[in-house]
C-alpha cells in the first residue's frame, strides 16, 4: 500500500467532480425498443422470406426458417445498436441466435414425429392391437404379437438389468475402493459402447453353446438388451447416488444405523425418482433395438407369451421385416411398419410420463436437501 | 407414559453393547424426574489424521457429565474433528486416522471389540445444518433412529416416544397438527430441533451438536440454546460454536482449540469452566481470542 505525500490531501484524489469511470460514461440511461421489438422483427423477416420465396415460387419450410433468421439477425443486431447501444444490441443478437438454435434442434425431431404420425396413425386401428400377422399375406391382420413381444423381452430384460445394474452402483458409490473400483467403472465405460449386434451375437453364442446352433428364444433377447441395459442403469445410477448429500448418510449413521440400512432406507428411497428417471432413459434405448433381435429372438407371425420357449415377435423386427417383405400388397406392409414405429413411440412415451408421474407422485428433489 | 419410557430404555440397554459399561441405569422417566446420570468422556493423547494431514495433536480432556462443553478457536483448529471423534464419525472420512484413546466412563471406544454402530448409538449428534430426512414426514424422522434401529416396536409406543422428544425438543405445540408433513417443509429453526428430536428418541447418552445454530436467526437459536440448558440434565452436551456469545450463555465447561500457524495441527490451549475462560483465562492466547484480539 502506498501512501499519499503528507502535504497533499488524499480525498483530493476522489473529488467526484473529475471522477471518470474507466468503463467510461457516467450515464446510465439509455435509449429504449418497445418490449415487443424482438417479435415485430422476426414477424417482418418472416413475412419477408415468406414473400420472396412464393414469388420465386421456391418454398420449402428449411429454406423459410433460413432465409427468416437471415433476415431478422442482423435486423435486429443493427436496429437495437443504433437505438439501444452496443451491449443490447448483442444482447438481442445472443437471444434470437438462441431461439435459432432451439429451432435447429428441435425441428428434425417434429419433422419425425409428423411424418411418423402421419403415415402410422391410418393404420392404427384396433386389429392392429387384437389380431397377429398368422396367415396374413396381404393387407389386413395386426401386430398383436409384435406388441407382446417387445413388452415381455423389454420386460424381462429390465427384470435382470435393474436389480445388476442399481446393485452395481451402489458398489460403485458406497463401498467400492481402490483399483477393483476403478476397474469395474473402467468395464462399465467400455459396456456402454458396445455395438448392439454385439450384444445380440455375444447372447446368442452364450445360449447356442448350451443348447445347439439356431436356438431363437425371447430370453435371449432379454440377455441381448440386459448387456446394453446394464451399463446405462449404472452409470445413471451412480450418478444420482453421488448428489444424495452426505449429511443424509451422517445423520442415519449417527443414529446408530448400519451401513446397510444407511443405503437401503436413506440413500435408495432419497435417490428413488432419480433411480426410476434412469432406468425408463435406459429402457428408452433398448426397446427400439433391432439387430439384436434379429439374431436372438427370430421372426414369427404369431403371438408367443413365453420368452423360454419359442421365437418372438417385437416391434422394430416387425417393422423391418414389413419393409423388407412387405407381401403381396406392397402398401399394406408399408403402412404396418408405420404404424408399428408409431406404437413403440407411443410405449416409450407412456412409460416416461409414468416415470413423471412416479417423480412428481415420491420424487424428492435433491436440490431440497442441499 | 412413565411406563412406556422405562421399558423402551431397558429395551435398548439389552440391546447395546454388553462391552460398554451400563452404569447409567434409567431415570424413572416422564415428569420432571431428570436424576440421570449420563457418561464422562476421557480423552487421552489423541491424535487425528486425514491422510498425511495431522488436523488435531495431543488432545487430552474430560468432559463431565450433566455439564454444557463447550468447543471454541477459529476455523480450521480441529473443533468439529474433536466432536466427530467422540461418536466415530470421523473415520468415516476416507483416509482419516485415529490415535490415542477415547473413554466413555471406562471403556476405551477405540478398542477392538466395540463396535463403531453402538457407540453412535450411545453418542448422537446434531449437525451444522439441519439435515432431516428428505423422504421422511416429521413424524418419520423423529421415529427414524427407532424404526431403522429397533424391531417390533408397537405403533403407541412409537407414538409416545416421539411426542416425548418433540416435547424434549420444544417442537411438540409447533408441529403437533402436521406429523405427517414432510420435514422438509419446516422451517429452519423448527428442522434443526426436529434434527435434536430424531437425535434424543433414541435416547443416547451423551448428545454431540456440531455448530447447531449457526444456520439459525436469533430466535430460533435462543430456542435451541434454551432446550441445550433443558437437555444437559439429562445428557452430557459437547456442544462446538464459532459464537463468543453462545459459548459464554450457554456451557458450563470451555475448550479453547487453536494452531500454531496454519498447515499445523490444532491442539487444546486451555479447559476451564467458562465463567473463568472469559474472565480470566490463565493462557494469554486464550485471553486475545476470547476478547477479539488475535491473528
Amino acid at each position: 500500500m502506498s501512501c499519499p505525500p503528507p502535504d497533499e490531501n488524499p480525498a483530493a484524489a476522489f473529488d467526484p467532480a473529475e471522477r471518470v469511470s474507466p468503463l467510461g460514461g457516467g450515464t446510465i440511461a439509455s435509449g429504449t425498443l418497445p418490449p415487443w421489438f424482438l417479435r415485430g422483427v422476426v414477424g417482418g423477416a418472416a413475412l419477408i422470406a415468406l414473400a420472396f420465396l412464393l414469388a420465386t415460387g421456391g418454398f420449402t419450410i428449411v429454406l423459410f426458417f433460413v432465409l427468416t433468421a437471415v433476415i431478422a439477425l442482423p435486423t435486429a443486431y443493427v436496429w437495437s445498436r443504433a437505438a439501444e447501444g452496443r451491449r443490447m444490441a448483442m444482447d438481442r443478437l445472443a437471444t434470437l441466435g438462441i431461439v435459432a438454435g432451439f429451432f435447429v434442434a428441435v425441428g428434425p425431431l417434429i419433422s419425425l414425429l409428423y411424418e411418423v404420425v402421419k403415415r402410422g396413425l391410418p393404420d392404427l386401428n384396433s386389429s392392429f392391437f387384437s389380431e397377429s400377422a398368422r396367415g396374413v399375406i396381404g393387407a389386413g391382420g395386426g401386430a398383436q404379437h409384435a406388441i407382446v413381444g417387445t413388452l415381455v423381452i423389454t420386460g424381462v430384460a429390465t427384470l435382470i438389468s435393474v436389480p445388476i445394474g442399481i446393485m452395481a452402483a451402489v458398489y460403485l458409490n458406497e463401498y467400492g475402493k481402490g483399483r477393483l473400483r476403478k476397474a469395474l467403472t473402467f468395464f462399465v465405460d467400455v459396456m456402454t459402447g458396445i455395438p448392439s449386434i454385439v450384444a445380440g451375437l455375444f447372447a446368442y453364442a452364450l445360449f447356442a453353446a448350451f443348447l445347439g446352433p439356431g436356438i431363437r428364444l425371447g430370453i435371449i433377447g432379454s440377455v441381448a438388451l440386459s448387456v446394453l441395459m446394464i451399463p446405462i442403469v449404472i452409470r445413471s445410477a451412480e450418478e444420482i447416488l453421488k448428489i444424495v448429500p452426505d449429511h443424509l448418510r451422517e445423520a442415519a449413521y449417527a443414529l446408530g444405523t448400519p451401513k446397510w440400512k444407511v443405503v437401503t432406507k436413506i440413500v435408495l428411497p432419497t435417490a428413488l425418482a432419480g433411480l426410476v428417471t434412469g432406468v425408463m432413459l435406459a429402457v428408452a434405448r433398448v426397446i427400439g433395438e433391432t439387430a439384436p433381435l434379429l439374431v436372438t429372438t427370430g421372426v414369427i407371425d404369431s403371438v408367443n407369451t413365453n420368452p423360454l420357449s419359442g421365437r418372438m415377435q417385437n416391434l422394430a423386427v416387425f417393422a423391418y421385416s414389413e419393409y423388407k417383405d412387405p407381401g403381396v400388397d406392397v402398401q399394406a406392409g408399408y403402412d404396418k411398419a408405420w404404424a408399428a414405429v408409431l406404437t413403440l413411440i407411443l410405449i416409450v412415451m407412456v412409460l416416461s410420463l409414468a416415470a413423471r408421474w412416479i417423480y412428481r407422485r415420491y420424487g424428492t428433489d435433491l436440490r431440497d436437501t442441499r | 407414559m412413565p411406563e412406556t419410557a422405562d421399558k423402551t430404555r431397558t429395551d435398548r440397554s439389552t440391546a447395546v453393547a454388553t462391552d460398554l459399561a451400563n452404569t447409567a441405569k434409567a431415570s424413572k422417566g416422564g415428569g420432571d424426574v431428570v436424576e440421570r446420570t449420563s457418561k464422562r468422556f476421557s480423552v487421552k493423547d489423541l491424535n487425528l489424521f486425514y491422510g498425511e494431514f495431522q488436523a488435531v495433536q495431543d488432545v487430552s480432556m474430560r468432559i463431565e457429565p450433566n455439564q454444557v462443553t463447550a468447543l471454541i478457536g477459529s476455523s480450521g483448529c480441529g473443533k468439529t474433528t474433536v466432536l466427530r471423534a467422540f461418536n466415530r464419525m470421523h473415520e468415516l472420512t476416507p483416509g482419516a486416522r485415529v490415535e490415542g484413546e477415547v473413554s466413555l466412563d471406562d471403556q476405551d471406544i477405540y478398542a477392538s471389540n466395540i463396535d463403531p454402530v453402538e457407540v453412535r448409538r450411545l453418542v448422537g449428534m446434531v449437525f451444522q445444518a439441519p439435515n432431516p430426512f428428505p423422504t421422511m414426514t416429521v413424524y418419520e424422522n423423529v421415529a427414524a433412529g427407532l424404526t431403522l434401529n429397533r424391531r417390533g416396536l408397537s405403533k403407541s409406543d412409537k407414538d409416545n416416544v416421539v411426542e416425548k422428544s418433540l416435547r424434549g425438543a420444544h417442537l411438540w405445540e409447533e408441529v403437533k397438527d402436521r406429523l405427517d408433513r414432510k420435514g422438509s417443509a419446516l422451517s429452519g429453526g423448527q428442522q434443526q430441533r426436529l434434527c435434536i428430536a430424531r437425535a434424543i428418541a433414541v435416547e443416547p447418552e451423551v448428545l454431540l451438536m456440531d455448530e447447531p445454530c449457526s444456520a439459525l436467526d436469533p430466535v430460533a437459536t435462543l430456542a435451541v440454546e434454551d432446550l441445550i440448558d433443558d437437555l444437559k440434565s439429562r445428557y452430557t452436551i459437547v456442544i462446538v460454536t464459532h459464537n463468543m456469545q453462545q459459548a459464554a450463555r450457554a456451557s458450563d465447561v470451555t475448550a479453547f482449540f487453536n494452531l500454531e500457524a496454519s498447515g499445523k495441527p490444532g491442539r487444546l490451549v486451555e479447559m476451564d469452566a467458562t465463567d473463568k475462560m472469559f474472565t480470566t483465562p490463565s493462557k494469554k492466547e486464550t485471553e486475545d481470542y476470547v476478547s477479539g484480539r488475535f491473528g
